[in-house]
């Protein structure tokens, strides 16, 4: 093993071990805040501070007791459905519109302002409005990751049109090439890094939104499980529910980025 | 056989800028070219030779005056004008061998497909790059790329050659490697070509005559030079053959003594 190698590994060790520390501390000064052994045995199952035999959130994630007590899989299921709804939406409409907008200096003066006016407001602002739209909980939590996804993605999606060298442009004169087969040919090849870049964008502000989202419209979901979870003085469920949030997030970065650097050409063929 | 082929009538381009008078880039331009003849643009930068060239191809538009080919108006790019860029702009996304097949797919679609691959493979092999037919243009050396970009001029078998500084962001030695290139394509297919270029040897050595621009603003046509040196030309021979030698002194002496330029 080299020296890099085992930096790597040690260091982030040294670091988990300082957060433990700290963590331990804290749990010392806050009354009934849950300690490391607490939270590992509420998760993998155990022996538990009052001195019950438990089954933990993570060993057992599937179980469905009824429709209002499910375990954390389908919990988190029920996050990444609305967070796809919501995206796959985003793109759909998001990518033919930064386009539009890339493509034609009147649609960018039609269009540009209410993009900027609109893309700083949280996307939980809309989130009542659409609550009473749609009197749904799920419809709301879609529409709301649907309004936070599409700003990335419409703005890559634009600067991707924008950084189309005019020396490819004039090959396409030169051909004659349709206004089509500028987009296919030209237009999306050139684009189609940034509107990844902005996809892996919008899906990590979604999952970061779900959370906040599933907190305020209740029912099911991660979100709404950590909260219900403080409402149940189960604080060191509410430690899981972030780790595993955050491992999720990871992932769904990570796929993204494959998935980007797959379709990106500058990335082609120098494995 | 006609002899214009191609001919600039009172060619005029002005730059309009906002608040003062109109910037007159090139103006009073008369030229007539012939068939399978090689020009090359030689001037100063800044002398319009580019602008003259862009308007030749369509990209840009005249101010005034007209351009005819086979006696017909140029009216904007097409394929019967394909354009060698000087930064070769190949699509990066697409191998050399796609590359000129989307050009040879777009200009001749009646083309099935195993007409399609040999139309490719020709040019491909024209240009002496089998070996490179499915590299990426990031992979292959920047004199690899303009070969490429040749080939995907000449795979659309266009009436007018136009090559813009071709060779010009290369080192001498490929430089001369490319030069020789299209020597010996220009024997083979016979293209009506215009060069710009500013480089002397590289006029005299690949041109039929050799068109020498004023400086701008107001720049025009100042001399035009025969060059009567017998195909297929040696360029080390050339050196001491008292054709080229009297070549090259007129157009050093027009750029350099009649229209010396400070800054550069």
């Amino acid at each position: 093993m080299n020296n890099e190698l085992i930096k790597k590994i040690a260091l982030p060790f040294l670091v988990f071990l300082f957060i433990l520390q700290v963590w331990a501390g804290i749990s010392t000064v806050v009354e009934d805040f849950p300690t490391p052994s607490d939270t590992y045995v509420a998760a993998f199952g155990g022996i538990n501070v009052d001195g019950d035999e438990i089954e933990g959130v993570l060993a057992d994630p599937f179980y469905i007791n009824n429709q209002d007590d499910k375990g954390i899989f389908w919990q988190i299921m029920e996050s990444l459905k609305r967070v796809f709804a919501g995206f796959v939406l985003a793109i759909l409409v998001g990518v033919p519109l930064g386009l539009l907008i890339g493509m034609s200096k009147s649609a960018q003066y039609a269009f540009d302002p209410f993009i900027q006016i609109l893309k700083p407001v949280s996307p939980l602002a809309w989130l009542p409005l659409l609550l009473f739209i749609f009197q749904d909980i799920n419809m709301t939590a879609i529409s709301t990751i649907f309004i936070t996804s599409i700003w990335p993605i419409i703005i890559n999606t634009t600067l991707g049109v924008k950084s189309v060298s005019e020396d490819y442009m004039n090959v396409a004169k030169v051909l004659r090439f349709s206004p089509m087969d500028k987009i296919v040919q030209i237009i999306l090849p050139v684009s189609v890094p940034y509107i990844f870049t902005g996809m892996r964008l919008s899906l990590g502000i979604a999952w970061l939104v779900i959370v906040a989202a599933e907190m305020l419209t209740g029912g099911i979901g991660i979100g709404f499980w950590i909260w219900d979870e403080y409402n149940n003085l189960n604080y060191h469920n509410i430690i899981i529910g972030i780790m595993v949030v955050g491992l999720i997030g990871y992932l769904l970065d990570l796929i993204m980025g494959r998935i980007a650097d797959y379709f990106d050409y500058t990335k082609k063929g120098r494995a | 056989m006609n002899d214009k082929f191609l001919s600039l009538e009172n060619i005029e381009k002005r730059f309009p800028i906002p608040g003062k008078d109109d910037y007159v880039a090139v103006t009073d331009v008369n030229l007539e070219i012939k068939k399978n003849e090689i020009i090359s643009i030689i001037g100063h930068s800044g002398c319009g030779k580019s602008t003259l060239l862009n308007m030749i191809s369509g990209l840009d538009a005249q101010t005034e005056g007209n351009i005819l080919l086979q006696n017909k108006e140029v009216k904007g790019p097409g394929p019967d004008r394909a354009v060698v860029f000087q930064n070769h702009s190949l699509l990066p996304w697409l191998s050399v061998y796609e590359n000129i097949e989307m050009a040879v797919k777009k200009v001749m679609p009646e083309l099935d497909s195993s007409e399609l691959r040999a139309r490719v493979d020709k040019y491909i092999s024209m240009v002496n790059l089998d070996h490179a037919k499915d590299k990426l243009p990031d992979e292959i050396s920047g004199g690899m790329k303009q070969r490429v970009g040749i080939a995907r001029a000449l795979s659309i078998t266009p009436k007018v050659l136009l090559m813009d500084e071709p060779f010009g962001a290369l080192d001498s030695l490929t430089r001369a490697n490319l030069q020789e290139h299209l020597m010996r394509i220009q024997q083979k297919v016979q293209n009506t070509v215009i060069i710009i270029t500013h480089d002397i040897d590289e006029a005299v050595l690949l041109s039929d005559r050799v068109i020498m621009m004023t400086n701008g603003p107001h720049a025009t046509i100042g001399e035009i030079l025969e060059v009567n040196l017998e195909r297929p030309r040696d360029r080390v021979s050339l050196q001491s053959d008292p054709e080229y030698i009297r070549c090259r002194e007129a157009i050093l002496s027009f750029l350099y003594e009649k229209f010396a330029k400070d800054d550069e």
